[in-house]
């Protein structure tokens, strides 16, 4: 395929390969925030090509696996009012609640459908009037305006059976928790790339600015990704701290101004809580009072009371602070078919593309 | 969740275009990336184009690579 193919030649990588060795003195740890990039990382074996002193760690950049038990429970609780129908990316099917999940609620009978574009759930609201249909509004900045167009359409349809359960997630703020942290050494970030194609580079600048570390946007395929770090391991032996674009095909510095509107048009900042995280100042969103009417968080629903697994270090994993080969449930009783925290659930979470590659 | 895949938009109407996604048709909304022509690629992500693909850029990072590729 076009603009995929021809990033991943092989004489080409060789080369990146030997000018990062050439160029690497100082030893670096970098988070590859992404959870699509730590997949190709783990499929193309870059970890076990780079030299010893560039260590590459795995961040929370997967929005299903930050998503917050409380957050799984309430969509359960949902499912189970017999008016309505839950509509969700596939991804969520399978994530652990407190004591179910929403593939157990569908094997129960429970109305849950999965779709692939938020624009499907106006379809479903529009054939079933009777009922109330909620879209778990699940993702980062690159699915939010998505969403947002979704919930624009809806009110311009006067679609009045459509509610969303907003657990949407802004990527920037959750770096600043982890720069703040005493417990995880940041060198510098390999920034997403496809989250920075609608914010582009200004929401990053802090990065630099203000922690002096490096970070370099960064496309998916293997060229991208070593030339990403080729870039990183540039500004540190150069010793200086910048955002940069490796991604310059679909990045800009401005982002995507309309997406950036849509959202704009929707939903205003909000503190949110993060699987291992906790609650970050601003990494989230609440509905304006235009569109107030469609979060589903005005529903009156009596959940269960929150409770996780006290082995599952799903949380620490998500911070980079812990790899799942630490983890005691790793592949003992954590796996794919049976996994115990999301980590394990999303084909982006780091314990699945530990369990697939290693 | 993030992925995003390149396809070619080959008809529009209005905001919704036809993309070839590696020889298979896709319905994609045009509703966040409105200024795009047939012929162009974009980056689709959950059925909706994102971005506009850069192919001058998408050349000159190769063509900068395989420079560097060489010169080692």
């Amino acid at each position: 395929m076009k603009f995929i193919d021809e990033f991943r030649d092989k004489d080409i990588a060789e080369g990146l390969i030997q000018r990062i060795q050439k160029t690497s003195t100082h030893p670096i740890q970098l988070m590859e925030v992404c959870g699509t990039h730590t997949v190709s990382i783990f499929r193309y074996g870059i970890r076990a090509i780079l030299p010893e002193q560039i260590r590459l760690i795995s961040g929370p950049g997967c929005p299903v696996c930050v998503t917050p038990n409380a957050d799984i429970d309430l969509a359960i609780a949902l499912s189970r009012q017999k008016d309505v129908i839950i509509v969700t990316f596939g991804d969520m099917m399978r994530v652990p609640g407190s004591t179910s999940s929403l593939q157990k609620e569908k094997a129960e009978g429970r109305d849950i459908r999965i779709i692939y574009s938020s624009l499907e759930a106006l379809k479903i609201a529009n054939e079933h009037s009777e009922k109330r249909v909620v879209f778990l509004a699940i993702g980062f900045e690159t699915t939010s305006p998505t969403i947002s167009v979704a919930i624009l359409r809806a009110k311009e349809e006067k679609l009045r059976n459509l509610f969303f359960l907003d657990s949407q997630k802004r990527v920037p703020p959750a770096l600043t928790a982890l720069l703040q942290s005493k417990q995880v050494k940041i060198d510098g970030f390999i920034l997403p790339g496809h989250v920075s194609t609608i914010i582009g580079t200004k929401p990053y600048q802090f990065i630099a600015k203000e922690y002096g570390r490096p970070a370099v946007i960064t496309g998916f395929e293997p060229l991208d990704i070593l030339q990403g770090i080729w870039m990183l391991v540039q500004q540190t032996e150069e010793n200086r701290a910048s955002i940069e674009i490796q991604y310059r095909r679909v990045v800009h510095d401005e982002g995507n101004p309309i997406a950036l509107r849509k959202i704009d048009e929707v939903f205003e900042k909000d503190d949110s809580y993060w699987r291992g995280l906790g609650r970050i100042p601003d990494s989230g969103y609440r509905f304006k009072e235009s569109h107030k009417q469609m979060d589903v968080r005005n529903f009156n629903v009596e959940v269960e009371p929150t409770k996780e697994h006290p082995e599952c270090l799903c949380g620490e994993v998500l911070q980079g602070i812990k790899s799942p080969l630490e983890c005691g449930l790793f592949k003992k009783v954590c796996h794919p078919e049976n996994p115990v925290g999301p980590c394990m659930v999303s084909i982006e979470g780091t314990c699945h593309t530990y369990y697939k590659f290693s | 969740m993030c992925l995003g895949i390149p396809g070619r938009v080959v008809e529009i109407e209005k905001n919704v275009a036809k993309a070839d996604v590696g020889g298979f048709l896709r319905d994609i909304s045009l509703d966040l990336c409105p200024d795009v022509s047939i012929g162009e690629y974009v980056l689709i992500h959950t059925g909706f184009a994102i971005q506009k693909v850069d192919e001058k850029e998408a050349e000159e990072t190769l063509e900068l690579l395989k420079k560097m590729a060489e010169a080692i």
